[in-house]
């Protein structure tokens, strides 16, 4: 039985050492179509979200999620760098719910993060997208096509989703 | 023998679940879903007063969520196995099948959905079914929902329907509606001001049949508020108010009394700099599709409690929920951006929040009457049921280096909050030092240090913990929780309660797939997401989960 189980787990490693290389691959060729709101509370779908031709990153956030918020201070301190050379936009949807969606707005303005900014207080949106847990950062294409997805947040994932915008950017040029 | 056999059914289902999602997903096809699975093998361990494992050590709760999506079609369903649940859930989650399914039909005005959905009515004070599968909540409805868009600005839903209630549904059927006007949107007059108004309005009736034989009790119970949002440069007001006639139940101990529910938020927000200050009074507003429900299950609204989710490990020792037969309760916040070389904002710039909270008792004068007592409008008892004060300051250092400081008081009423009696109110004070420091560009340290100080309950705690992180697979954990203050001894002296809870964890993440493997001790205690809490009893073991995205 233990060589079953010891089986088992190089067989396992085998095909996640295999399943390694992050490439983009067509998720969907659209955005599902569901109602966010804006921090006032205005309601837009998010069929409707586009950045002329150029790439897009989704965000999925909390308020009271750590690593969430590394992510978000971490691609801030670049964003400036990134919308230069891609053009990238970047939306963040807060997952917080009633208890603590009054406090997406001053925590954002708090932080002085410039990002276009959504709460999706009933999950929604985070439903459509398949999202477990909060990180969850998608990539769209210039054709709004959603191209690439990852989940959680260490230091240093900023640099391979960054190398997905600069890829993603170069094809629409 | 025994126990290999889970491991090796679970090892291969990983293996099938990553290599069809190493792909990242069923590529183009309009099919998309989810997956999780958490898996314990449970250790007997009477130090820590680990329940002994049942005759079966290995537990799991799992799902997975299918859905198809077109532009006027949609389409679901959701499977979940507990097999059997994990310690902590409710063991009436026992068993497997498809708990969620549904069609949607919709276009621009309109959209249908026959089956499960999950709606909210405003912040949810009336209405609100939602899911939290970390914490084994869901009160998904089954019935019929209608959402109408009849003009700009204008938005109106429509449902009737039942609650789920772990594998069956609630007796009560619910029957509602919401409307919602923008007046930006709808009103030309009103397009370009600055000034942003959105009302709305919600009712909600649910049936249930009296078959009480010694009380008379209302079937049908209506409630129902209304809500206002404005907007004008940096200032938002936000404000709910729900009523609802009087509905006897096991919670507020079949009274006949009206509830009611009120909520206003203020803030103003700049950038670099915000303020948020929220009250809160509920009164009597426990609203269930069952009288006798209790726990978490078949909640028809939602009462959000006023105070910060504390993430780390010790604040979150004591959290707080609403207490719904009478609260009121206050919040403040302030948020700082000092910019980067600002004389207090150092190179890197500093983010400082300062967050104060209270939550107490409503005023009650008691009758001798069925319906219990009377209480004036936010007229606070004397009884405090939870205090936070916390203070915490991020601080970037250099580009390679991040700190963050916060300090946490706590004043946490255990008998009023955990529902016992003889212990009276918790008093802690709690400092944590978390360190992020980037190594090279894809090594990362981070690190924290907490401790918390009580002469109360299990006394003082400290924590280490250290996480390494090689970006963007892998992350290698430990920590050590060690409640080494504690002068307690159990059984009669017999086992020393300063204990170490010691955690190993190793995660392997692949885009939108995560494996992971932890062994160790899990304190008991009450875990919380979003204001909602459950008790898992203390265990250990070692636990695996494996989630993915497709």
């Amino acid at each position: 039985m233990k060589k079953i189980a010891a089986l088992a787990l190089l067989l396992s490693l085998a095909v996640m050492v295999r399943a390694q290389e992050a490439k983009e691959t067509l998720l969907f060729k659209q955005l599902p179509a569901v109602d966010v709101k804006l921090m006032n509370g205005e309601r837009v779908n998010t069929s409707t979200f586009a950045n002329d031709g150029k790439p897009i990153i989704i965000d999925f956030w909390a308020t009271w999620c750590k690593p969430c918020i590394e992510e978000l201070n971490t691609i801030h301190d670049l964003y400036p760098d990134w919308q230069k050379a891609t053009g990238v936009k970047v939306i963040t949807i807060s997952v917080d719910d009633a208890r603590t969606m009054t406090r997406v707005a001053p925590f954002v303005n708090g932080k002085g993060w410039t990002y276009e900014s959504y709460v999706d207080p009933n999950g929604d949106f985070k439903r459509a997208m398949n999202v477990n847990m909060p990180p969850h950062t998608f990539v769209l294409n210039g054709k709004g096509e959603v191209i690439w997805q990852h989940v959680g947040f260490a230091e240093g994932n900023e640099e391979e989703l960054y190398e997905v915008v600069k890829k993603v950017a170069a094809e629409t040029k | 023998m025994k126990r290999v056999v889970p491991f090796a059914f679970l090892l291969f289902s990983s293996t099938l679940v990553t290599s069809l999602a190493g792909a990242q997903g069923l590529a183009g096809t309009p099919v998309h879903g989810n997956f999780q699975f958490d898996g314990q093998y449970y250790v007997p361990d009477s130090i820590i007063g680990a329940p002994n494992p049942p005759d079966e050590k290995f537990l799991n709760n799992a799902f997975a969520n299918f859905n198809y999506e077109s532009d006027n079609f949609l389409a679901g369903l959701r499977y979940e196995s507990y097999l059997n649940p994990l310690l902590g859930f409710d063991p009436l989650y026992k068993g497997s099948g498809i708990s969620y399914r549904y069609l949607t039909y919709r276009n621009d005005k309109l959209e249908v959905t026959a089956g499960n959905f999950y709606e909210q009515f405003g912040s949810g004070l009336t209405f609100r079914s939602y899911e939290e599968r970390q914490l084994g909540v869901d009160n998904a409805m089954d019935g019929i929902r209608v959402r109408i868009k009849p003009v700009n600005g204008v938005y109106l839903k429509g449902l009737v329907g039942r609650q789920r209630n772990f594998w069956t549904l609630g007796e009560g059927i619910l029957r509602g509606g919401d409307a919602e006007l923008n007046f930006n949107e709808a009103f030309t007059s009103w397009n370009t001001k600055k000034t942003q108004l959105i009302i709305g309005g919600s009712f909600m009736s649910k049936y249930q049949s009296d078959q009480n034989p010694d009380y008379i009790l209302p079937e049908n119970v209506g409630c129902g508020g209304g809500r206002i949002s404005l907007m004008n440069g940096g200032w938002t007001l936000s404000s709910e108010y729900s009523h609802k006639i009087n509905d006897p139940s096991t919670i507020n101990n079949y009274i006949y009394k009206d509830g009611n529910a009120f909520l206003v938020n203020l803030g103003y927000n700049q950038k670099g700099f915000a303020v948020l200050l929220s009250a809160k009074n509920i009164d009597n507003m426990s609203y269930r599709s069952e009288r006798d429900a209790t726990g978490n299950s078949l909640n028809i609204n939602y009462l959000p409690a006023l105070t910060k989710t504390h993430t780390y490990l010790l604040p979150a020792i004591y959290p707080y929920a609403t207490q719904p037969n009478g609260e009121v309760a206050y919040q403040g916040e302030v948020f700082f951006n000092l910019k980067p070389n600002s004389p207090l904002g150092g190179q890197y710039g500093t983010d400082l929040t300062v967050n104060y909270s209270r939550a107490t008792d409503i005023y009650k004068t008691n009758l001798n009457d069925s319906t219990g007592y009377t209480t004036s409008f936010f007229k606070p008892g004397d009884e405090v049921f939870f205090e936070d004060f916390n203070v915490e300051i991020n601080h970037k250092w250099s580009k390679s280096l991040r700190t963050i400081l916060t300090y946490v008081y706590l004043n946490y009423n255990k008998d009023v909050i955990e529902g016992r009696d003889g212990f009276g109110h918790v008093y802690s004070h709690s400092g944590i030092l978390e360190t992020i420091w980037k190594i090279t560009s894809k090594k990362t340290l981070r690190t924290e240090l907490q401790h918390l100080y009580t002469k109360q309950d299990q006394q003082s705690w400290a924590v280490v913990l250290a996480e390494y992180t090689i970006s963007p697979k892998w992350s290698f954990a430990a920590f050590d929780e060690y409640n080494y203050g504690n002068t307690h001894t159990d059984l009669g002296g017999k086992y020393d309660q300063r204990i170490h809870y010691f955690t190993g964890t190793v995660a392997f993440t692949n885009n939108a797939n995560r494996f992971s493997l932890g062994y160790g001790r899990q304190r008991a205690g009450i875990i919380c997401v979003g204001g909602v809490c459950r008790n898992v009893p203390a265990s250990s073991g070692l636990s695996v989960s494996i989630t993915s995205s497709f």
